[in-house]
């Protein structure tokens, strides 16, 4: 039986004890398990990562700082001819203003006992913001009625004093600054804790406009917000319809010939072309040649639908196919026409896809922002509210990845903490839309 | 807005030639739907279509083409001397253009009457002071000629606008009346209607080819233009990039790429393993609870905004590398001057495209048929030896084709490089330098306030215009590869 010992093994052992050979190929494969984990382990780290920066970073835009001061409205200086007409009043700029802040806020550091740190009321005027006078006036034109009273004023305080209470600003760093000192932050403590300035939720943020670079206390997101919904009903108004008509078309209709072919190729490849060049193409076409409004939400909302039809082009197809034949072929049977089994058969049933579809295009065009710089809609442009509708779309605007680029252009920490708050919502915002989209699979999906 | 009202007119029309068309094809039958060919409704479609469809199609063709003609009428007008050194043509026809707008303006906000508007000399007014209050700039005082050609502008813009309105409602009504007229029991409605709603849906899907037309054409023109200005060889081959809108500025390509190449390759170099591995672990060991958790966990990052990680390399992985590479860092090596280097730029970018490469390869290795994972268990194979030496061979063109994907998003990516990769042109090895790239320098050259004409504004065609080659071949040769690859299988 020589062939029976031919396959005898040759080490031999018992299966029970493994040889060195058996064990190096264990640990071979545990090695290899475990680089697995640690590649899985990596990525979900870079999300955790990602998103505590944003929250640990972006949270602080969502606080500021407040001195609540009482104004006396000096008639004599607010309105010299007495009689409170509006024209005179008007008359009187910021630079009005500034001073009867500045003795206000001397007067009440006084009666606290915490002034004499500073010789001229003027000197105060670091601690507020650059914004203070033009509020105090505001109200002034708003209600006429109030000069010659005393008012009470929750005014902003300056970027480096809020910076101070939440910890971005410290008496270190500010040794070289020469717009604050640090008796500015002694008696910045001294106000907390006489209770004149405090921190609280930032409304200003999420409702108002961009300010100006040296003004970052000002600065909101509101009229960015604006913006981008401007633009999104553009990509709605125009991607939905038309990508779903383009879709029916190639999944029902098209006849196999080069026609179609090279419109499902040129779709594939719109799909991965960079977004900077749909830019270049809504500079050149929108803008150059058809001479539409530069930075208005109309042309970015243009560019941004010819940049996710592709992608809604390609899950209506998906959801159209997913529909069983059956369905067709029942309602041809009972007499309908090919027109009448899409529209009154296959598209009630694609629609969840369709939607599902769509959400997640128009989320990916909310934070695009690389074709937005192209057709200027940065800059200082988000400053003002738009006064309707029409002007909504065609006035110049920013829109919020825009906005959030702006700020972190500006090199100011200040600034960075709102682009930062920006972010968070930017991110709420794809959330809720990303939760909608997967809602609405799970209500509505079928499975056939 | 004289335009929108118009639509509205139209669409009302329609409406009304609706419930006529509808209404005329139901009395032909005696009120019997048995006797009529379609459903009424599509008479009363058929009617909409022929009331509202060619009246918007000449309005659409009128508001594209009554801007060149009156251009083309009016920049007659201008004469050849005034048009001063340095300027153009079409410079001083944007001058007649702001005027005339300016006017408009003036007469909407009843700073002028219309009669006054039309008498305006600028002897007599200070044009240039008048429009300023409504809000309309202008660089320099208006001469007379370019006044007279406002004026004439105005006129014809006024005279096309009154017979583009004429001409549309008397369109749209014809269409209403014909419609009408042929709306009978007999009429085969429902064919006209779903063949009219045929070709829109053609017209949609049309669409995507005219995106690529509108793409190739706006480079083309504008590269053809830059080439002229500046000699192409010098822009394939120059080693700088310096360009200075005084003029004189060297425009060579090579230090973007290089810049484009190396981020990208160091972003591949961090994505690819770690999207690789993890798409390996997640298909072939993960149970399906840590596949339910991780693979939406990696996608999340899929889905957050470039501008994010634009931020997050510029605020939080630039300064800590600094910290670590920087003078008088961690390391005490001094490599790194500041926080935006082609390392920053790189290694972010290589996070955004983890969930890109893991995704990807995740299908296809789950596209490779479980029986041949079975047949190399069953000779004994572990499974790490079946991955390597059965799985991933026969899955590696779709990764390879991943891979080129992978590639040619970084090197199309925008906003990454803009705040994290630096603005310096440079070519160098050291990775902890800042550099900068093509798409970079595309926003660069393209916002401010550069004069469209200049070759310093130019050059950025010419850069999309190689980016968008670039990326179109890498994706072209991608989906090839994974089409290939696709067919074995089923």
């Amino acid at each position: 039986m020589t062939d029976l010992s031919a396959n005898q093994p040759r080490s031999g052992g018992s299966l029970y004890t493994t040889d060195a050979r058996t064990r190096r190929r264990n640990a071979a494969e545990k090695r290899f398990r475990l680089y697995g984990m640690i590649a899985v382990g990596i990525g979900v780290a870079f999300v955790v990562t990602l998103l505590s920066v944003i929250l640990v970073n972006g949270s602080r835009g969502f606080q500021q700082s407040f001195i609540t001061l009482p104004v006396y409205l000096d008639p004599a200086k607010l309105d010299k001819k007495g009689e409170r007409k509006l024209e005179d009043i008007k008359k009187v700029s910021t630079f009005g203003y500034s001073p009867l802040i500045d003795d206000a806020l001397a007067k009440m550091l006084a009666e606290r006992e915490i002034d004499g740190v500073f010789e001229k009321p003027k000197e105060y005027r670091a601690l507020l913001s650059a914004s203070a006078a033009a509020q105090v006036r505001d109200s002034v034109l708003a209600d006429p009625g109030l000069i010659g009273e005393t008012v009470e004023f929750r005014l902003l305080a300056s970027s480096r004093v809020d910076g101070y209470l939440k910890g971005r600003v410290t008496r270190e760093s500010i040794a070289r600054d020469k717009n604050i000192s640090v008796e500015h932050l002694d008696l910045a403590d001294a106000m907390r804790a006489a209770g004149i300035l405090e921190k609280s939720f930032n409304w200003g943020f999420i409702t108002g406009a961009d300010a100006s670079e040296s003004r970052p206390e000002q600065a909101g997101m509101g009229v960015s917000m604006l913006g981008s919904l401007f633009m999104m009903l553009v990509v709605l108004g125009l991607s939905l319809p038309i990508g779903v008509a383009a879709s029916i078309y190639l999944e029902e209709f098209a006849p196999k010939n080069r026609f179609t072919d090279l419109i499902e190729v040129n779709i594939s490849n719109l799909a991965a072309v960079p977004s900077i060049v749909f830019g270049i193409l809504g500079l050149a076409v929108f803008i150059q040649f058809a001479h539409l409004p530069q930075s208005a939400p109309l042309v970015g909302g243009l560019v941004l639908t010819l940049m996710t039809l592709p992608t809604i082009i390609i899950s209506t197809r998906a959801a159209l196919k997913a529909v069983p034949p059956s369905i067709r072929d029942a309602a041809l049977g009972v007499g309908a026409s090919k027109m009448q089994s899409v529209f009154h058969h296959v598209l009630p049933l694609a629609m969840p896809g369709i939607l599902t579809g769509t959400i997640i295009g128009l989320a990916q065009a909310l934070g695009e922002t690389a074709p937005l710089l192209l057709i200027g809609m940065v800059g200082y442009i988000a400053s003002n509210y738009p006064d309707g509708i029409a002007s909504g779309f065609l006035d110049p605007n920013s829109a919020m990845p825009a906005q959030i680029y702006e700020w972190a252009k500006r090199a100011d920490p200040a600034y960075y903490e709102r682009a930062w708050g920006g972010i968070i919502i930017l991110l709420l915002f794809l959330m809720t839309m990303n939760i909608i989209a997967i809602l609405l699979r799970r209500r509505f999906e079928r499975r056939w | 807005m004289p335009v929108l009202w118009l639509i509205l007119v139209v669409i009302a029309l329609g409406v009304a030639g609706y419930l006529l068309g509808r209404g005329r094809a139901l009395g032909s039958a005696g009120g019997d739907l048995r006797r009529l060919h379609s459903l009424p409704s599509y008479y009363g479609a058929n009617a909409f279509l022929w009331t509202v469809v060619p009246a918007l199609l000449l309005l659409a063709a009128w508001l594209l083409a009554q801007p060149l003609v009156i251009d083309n009428r009016v920049s007659g007008l201008i004469p050849d001397e005034i048009i001063e050194e340095g300027s153009s043509r079409s410079l001083v026809m944007s001058d007649v253009r702001r005027v005339a707008e300016g006017l408009d303006l003036a007469v909407k906000e009843g700073a002028l009457s219309a009669e006054e508007a039309g008498a305006l000399t600028t002897e007599d007014t200070d044009i240039r002071a008048l429009l300023g209050e409504v809000g309309v700039a202008l660089g320099a005082e208006v001469r007379p000629e370019v006044l007279n050609a406002a004026q004439r502008y105005r006129a014809l813009g006024n005279t096309g606008r009154w017979t583009m309105t004429g001409l549309v409602l008397a369109l749209s009504l014809g269409g209403l009346g014909f419609a009408w007229s042929r709306s009978d029991k007999d009429f085969r409605a429902r064919n006209t209607v779903e063949s009219s709603v045929k070709a829109l849906l053609i017209l949609a899907s049309t669409i995507a080819i005219l995106t690529t037309l509108g793409i190739v054409l706006s480079l083309i023109f504008n590269t053809v233009e830059f080439f002229r200005l500046y000699p192409a060889l010098d822009f394939f081959t120059g080693l700088t990039w310096s360009p200075s809108f005084g003029g004189g500025s060297e425009l060579g390509i090579l230090p973007l790429l290089w810049g484009t190449l190396y981020i990208s390759l160091i972003a591949l170099l961090v994505a690819v393993p770690i999207g690789l591995f993890a798409a390996i672990y997640l298909s072939e060991y993960a149970t399906p609870h840590v596949r339910a958790i991780a693979k939406p966990m990696l996608e999340v990052l899929a889905g957050i905004p470039t501008i994010v990680y634009g931020l997050f390399a510029l605020l939080t992985v630039g300064p800590l590398l600094v910290s670590v590479f920087g003078q008088g860092g961690l390391l005490g090596v001094g490599w790194m001057q500041g926080g935006t280097a082609v390392m920053t730029a790189g290694l972010v970018m290589g996070v955004m495209l983890i969930p890109f490469v893991s995704s990807l390869s995740d299908d296809i290795i789950n596209a490779v048929p479980q029986a041949m994972r079975d047949g190399s268990l069953g000779l004994g194979a572990t499974k790490s030896e079946t991955v390597k030496q059965v799985v991933l061979p026969a899955a590696l063109p779709g990764i390879v084709g991943a891979i080129l994907l992978a590639a040619s998003r970084a090197i199309g990516e925008t906003m990454i490089v803009v705040l994290g990769a630096g603005a310096a042109a440079k070519l160098s090895l050291n990775p902890f330098e800042a550099m900068t790239t093509v798409t970079a320098k595309i926003v660069s050259q393209l916002t401010g306030d550069a004069d469209f004409a200049s070759p310093e504004a130019l050059v950025a065609f010419a850069l999309g215009m190689t980016l968008f080659v670039i990326t179109l071949g890498l994706n072209v040769f991608a989906l090839y590869i994974v089409r290939k690859y696709r067919e074995q299988y089923e």
